[in-house]
């Protein structure tokens, strides 16, 4: 049984100043539809405090130049403020060195960068990969396009009826032939918390690489990725309060430096003739061609932002407000909560009888509250549960107990008009 | 028979009568509940519109060189809408179909409401409704 809103009310204002922190977001201050915007579509994309918009805008009005080669002022500028968010990166995961952490665009790049250049390399015909059935569809296209190219084959972990990963058949399905095992931290459709460290552990016994796709769990959870013995630990930017376009892929050492390049071009190379070429060394290995500097430079800003509120903090205003809401939405007649793992960060995902999800998100816009609709990019694990897809709220730090009870008040409306 | 522009006029009248955004989306969603019931026989994958997030099934027929649709969809809002297409283009001519605009959407004030992205797939309707006129004046034009 959760709490009362009076009691969350206090046990949150205790946490942090919720008015205060929305002021540094400033797209939270519009109406939509005439009514004030109720972002509940955060585990798509986080909205970002006015600091990393800032550093964006001073970046380009102050120091834009290319990185690395330049002798003059602003590029040596732009390449310490470049590397800065390196060194921030490293903290924020607790990677052992720098050269460890090699950016990306996203999640996705890096999850193909390692298929592409360490699957290539490594996995062999008969090889087998273990995904989860929690995957988002970038988790699991690499790995069956490489499984394809190589004649490997592609396991999966079954999903109960709660939203966990059946650990007893994960067990079953690791042995010799057992090559990578990719799983999520976090389900980006159901808000499960996998357990990564027993996954990664139980994959080492049979030598197996592990990969951990952090997309949904940056902004929640404390990430160690020494404490977890990742092999790979990817996440987004713009899931964590930073800019889009921009993430980092986690390697250990010896690993990345026995991969061959993903990409070739500028930055990557060491030494260039008609005839050959070498290679840099980590992490610019994998970074070919003028990076996505500004992105990279502002992401630094969003990490800070997380780390003075503190992601004790933050992990304890989202879990009320996942319980507020969950307990809240047991109350709607024939809605059906799709998830319901023992451990959840806030993503919930609802189904509601003989209402499809689409017509719930339409008329919640009207009421400027913005959800996301459909299968969320995980169709195998839609059809698990024999869905076609959901509504999915998701909540941000900057989310209210009041945002809470309007979304309640808006599914109430919706389903009224359309029953 | 009144034409495509009278009847898209009468949507745009009916449409005028509501002020708020709230109550025009009622009023679809009213309009998709009175929808002739679909033949299931019909809810076959070909008959699918792709690009709307909600199922939409279209099936045609022929009939006295008139183009008579028939819908249905597992979304109301959806369901609404192409029940206000077929109320536009079923029982006419081909050629009528294919050539005459859809302005109402505009009029109506529904461009707002509906935009023509994927995720509602108005596009697709009205795109597949204008493809099914289409193969059928090709057919009777190679019949004269």
């Amino acid at each position: 049984m959760g709490l009362s809103k009076e009691e969350l009310l206090e046990k949150s204002g205790k946490l942090y100043d919720i008015e205060h922190i929305r002021k540094d977001f400033p797209i939270l201050k519009q109406t939509v539809h005439g009514k004030p915007l109720v972002y509940l579509d955060n585990a798509a994309s986080t909205q970002k405090p006015q600091t990393v918009i800032n550093a964006l805008t001073d970046y380009y009005s102050s120091y834009n130049a290319n990185i690395h080669r330049g002798i003059h002022t602003l590029a040596e500028k732009a390449t310490s403020a470049f590397e800065l968010t390196r060194e921030t990166l490293k903290l924020f995961i607790n990677a052992p060195s720098v050269e460890q952490i090699i950016f990306t665009k996203g999640t996705t790049e890096g999850i193909n960068l390692v298929a592409s250049s360490y699957g290539r390399q490594n996995i062999k015909k008969g090889d087998e990969i273990i995904v989860s059935g929690l995957e988002h569809h970038s988790n699991m296209v690499p790995w069956q396009m490489l499984a394809v190219e190589k004649g490997a084959f592609v396991k999966i972990i079954p999903v109960n009826n709660a939203g966990d990963l059946i650990m007893e058949e994960y067990e079953k399905l690791l042995s010799d032939r057992t090559k990578i095992v990719a799983v999520n931290h976090v389900s980006n459709t159901l808000g499960t918390v996998n357990p990564v460290k027993e996954i990664i552990s139980l994959a080492h016994k049979k030598e197996a690489k592990v990969l951990i796709d952090g997309a949904q769990a940056a902004s929640h959870l404390d990430i160690d990725v020494q404490d977890l013995d990742a092999d790979f630990y990817v996440l987004s930017g713009h899931k964590l309060y930073g800019p889009t376009g921009i993430g980092i892929l986690y390697g250990k050492k010896e690993i990345l430096e026995a991969m061959p390049p993903y990409q070739g071009g500028g930055e990557m190379i060491r030494e260039v003739s008609y005839e050959k070429c070498s290679f840099n060394e980590l992490p610019y290995k994998f970074e070919a061609g003028t990076p996505n500097i500004a992105d990279t430079v502002a992401l630094k800003y969003a990490i800070e932002y997380l780390d003075k509120l503190g992601k004790a903090s933050i992990r304890a205003h989202e879990n009320n407000l996942l319980q507020y809401t969950t307990e809240q939405l047991k109350h709607i007649d024939g809605l059906k909560i799709v998830g319901t793992a023992k451990q959840k960060v806030s993503i919930i995902s609802f189904s509601i009888e003989g209402i499809h999800h689409q017509d719930i998100g339409i008329l919640l816009d009207q009421h400027g509250i913005a959800i996301r609709t459909g299968h969320h990019c995980t169709q195998p694990l839609m059809g698990r549960f024999n869905i076609t897809g959901t509504s999915r709220a998701s909540f941000a730090l900057y989310n209210t107990i009041e945002e809470a009870d309007k979304l309640i008040a808006g599914i109430n409306k919706a389903i009224k008009m359309l029953r | 028979m009144p034409t495509i522009k009278e009847i898209q006029d009468t949507i745009i009248d009916e449409f005028s009568l509501f002020d708020d955004s709230e109550d025009k989306y009622q009023y679809i969603i009213d309009l998709g509940n009175k929808l002739s019931p679909f033949d299931t026989k019909y809810k076959i994958p070909e008959n699918e519109i792709k690009g709307c997030q909600s199922k939409v099934w279209l099936n045609s027929s022929l009939k006295d060189n008139k183009v008579f649709f028939e819908a249905d969809s597992d979304g109301k809002i959806a369901k609404g809408v192409i029940s206000i297409l077929v109320r536009i283009l079923s029982g006419q001519e081909p050629e009528e179909i294919v050539s005459n605009e859809l302005y109402f959407i505009d009029k109506a004030g529904l461009n707002t409401l509906l935009s023509m992205n994927r995720a509602n797939g108005l596009a697709s309707m009205v795109k597949q409704m204008k493809l099914h006129a289409l193969a059928y004046k090709t057919k009777l034009e190679s019949k004269k």
